[in-house]
């Protein structure tokens, strides 16, 4: 298959998708928009692929919706940012999160507006040392979409989430660490070894099960004690199906690594 | 029995599985005969205490048969049988629980708007999906719904086919809880297996009571469970429950 705007890959079980706009900063139109979200909705379905790891190409991460394709003349009617956000960011951000595998962002460089959004919907963010996120949007009179009111107040609190979106700081890498809001900060020449490593790694472990930890982190941020704790009781049920779990416990017993097969 | 499958997997629990994958169980006349013919001997059965219906892991059933439909003519539908059909359903006096995962669309929806209790699997999906085909739900869909739901909810649902997602499912009542898909049918058999250690008479009168809410006045409803009240003090169940309750043991019911 032929992309215009990304660079697909799949190695060693693990799927990467590059965002490759890198003269427009990686920013989406509506190509890249389909494009992504076709790889994307063909890696949930691919038990071949049991880790995925979004990164770009270039000196920017992703600069989230190029205006270039968006009407700015200001005589014109007021534009329905709505119907962009329905038709691809919401959906886009659901298919991160609803991903039955890890979805591990490397962030490279500035990820503003939507593209820092995107990367805070994925499961494990790494960002190179001079990368840096922008909450851009207050700037222009917007709000945080794609899920930037939702994940912010839950990875940083609501102080420093208030602060993020209503300043549009840029904040380095080393900083949104601090901040809980990503992973880990790594030296720039070496972000894309350390992703792949963490990826090879993921895409060796028991996918079903941490298909259920993501289910289960996600809905925390919604349920209540008791309601979490029953959900947790149900997938524990799931996990306890699984043959992973069945070969995790006789490798223990064997004393021998176990050999996971995702399912 | 070609259309759905019976076993009877805990003690005194029946499951009915729609077994017409490949028509993703769409109810026709046939595999409502069959439910009906079904539901009829487990009621005869002392034996069987509670009845599951569910569909498969991504079906639960997706409407009636089109084919059967599209050949009544207004003639031919007033002398058809489906109606009598859903009405013998209606009747079943034991507790029916439906499982429900993946769709439950049109029939299928009203099928379990039949259900004493409704587990769903959080893949479920309801719809009335007849406005789109120039119809209305005709198993007691606009009734049974607005009923649970109300007016409101009913009205939309009615008129635009909107998919409804199992969560709201779950808020709006018209299901008693949400489940992992592969999990739906084991805990409904968890919790028919509950109901079926408990007294078979006090469960048959607690269904009758209930099922009368929406025929009667509230005064009438109040009376008709008095005498429901009254009728089982005459049962040797309800001594027995009282005396292990009190003697702090497990109550052996026995029917009668």
């Amino acid at each position: 298959m032929d992309y215009q705007t990304i660079i697909v890959e799949e190695k060693n079980a693990v799927g990467y998708l590059t965002f490759n706009r890198p003269k427009q900063l990686n920013s989406f139109n509506e190509t890249m928009h389909q494009e992504v979200s076709s790889v994307m909705k063909a890696w949930a379905k691919d038990s071949a692929v049991r880790t995925v790891v979004i990164s770009a190409e270039g000196r920017g991460f992703c600069a989230g919706q190029d205006l270039n394709d968006r009407v700015v003349d200001p005589n014109a009617d007021a534009p329905d940012l709505g119907l962009s956000i329905e038709k691809y960011y919401n959906p886009l951000i659901k298919l991160i999160t609803e991903m039955p595998k890890p979805v591990i962002c490397a962030v490279n460089g500035v990820a503003a507006g939507a593209g820092a959004n995107i990367a805070l919907a994925c499961d494990i963010v790494i960002a190179a040392r001079s990368a840096s996120f922008i909450q851009a949007f207050c700037r222009l009179g917007l709000v945080p979409d794609s899920g930037g009111t939702w994940f912010l107040p839950r990875l940083v609190g609501r102080a420093q989430a208030m602060g993020l979106a209503m300043l549009g700081d840029k904040i380095p890498a080393e900083r949104a660490v601090q901040l809980g809001m990503i992973w880990q900060a790594v030296e720039d020449d070496a972000l894309k070894s350390e992703a792949e490593k963490m990826a090879e790694h993921l895409a060796k472990q028991p996918t079903y099960g941490l298909s259920l930890i993501k289910k289960a982190i996600n809905a925390a941020a919604h349920n209540n004690l008791d309601d979490q704790l029953i959900l947790e009781r149900d997938l524990q049920r799931l996990a306890g199906r699984s043959s992973d779990y069945k070969e995790g416990v006789q490798a223990f017993m064997q004393k021998r690594t176990p050999e996971y097969k995702g399912c | 029995m070609q259309n759905i499958k019976i076993s009877f997997p805990k003690a005194g629990v029946a499951l009915i599985e729609l077994n017409r994958p490949e028509k993703r169980n769409a109810l026709n006349n046939a595999t409502l005969q069959e439910i009906v013919n079904c539901l009829q001997s487990l009621d005869a059965d002392a034996a069987v205490k509670a009845v599951i219906v569910t569909g498969n892991p991504t079906c639960f059933a997706a409407g009636a048969d089109l084919n059967e439909l599209a050949q009544l003519d207004v003639v031919s539908i007033q002398q058809d049988r489906r109606p009598q059909l859903w009405k013998c359903i209606d009747e079943f006096s034991k507790p029916l629980i439906m499982a429900v995962n993946g769709y439950a669309l049109g029939a299928g929806f009203e099928l379990a708007l039949h259900g004493d209790m409704v587990l769903t699997g959080d893949n479920a999906q309801f719809a009335l999906p007849e406005i789109g085909l120039g119809m209305l739900p005709g198993a007691g869909g606009t009734q049974r719904l607005a009923r649970l739901v109300g007016q409101q909810l009913t009205m939309r649902w009615a008129m635009t086919g909107e998919m409804i997602p199992a969560q709201t499912a779950v808020q709006h009542g018209i299901s008693s809880q949400i489940c992992p898909a592969q999990l739906t049918v084991q805990y409904g058999l968890e919790l028919a297996e509950k109901i079926a250690r408990q007294a078979p008479l006090a469960i048959r009168v607690i269904k009758q009571s209930l099922k009368s809410i929406h025929e009667v006045t509230l005064s009438q409803g109040l009376k008709l469970e008095r005498q429901h009240f009254v009728w089982l003090a005459a049962t040797q169940d309800r001594q027995e429950g009282i005396s292990a309750f009190l003697e702090k043991r497990k109550p052996e019911f026995r029917g009668v």
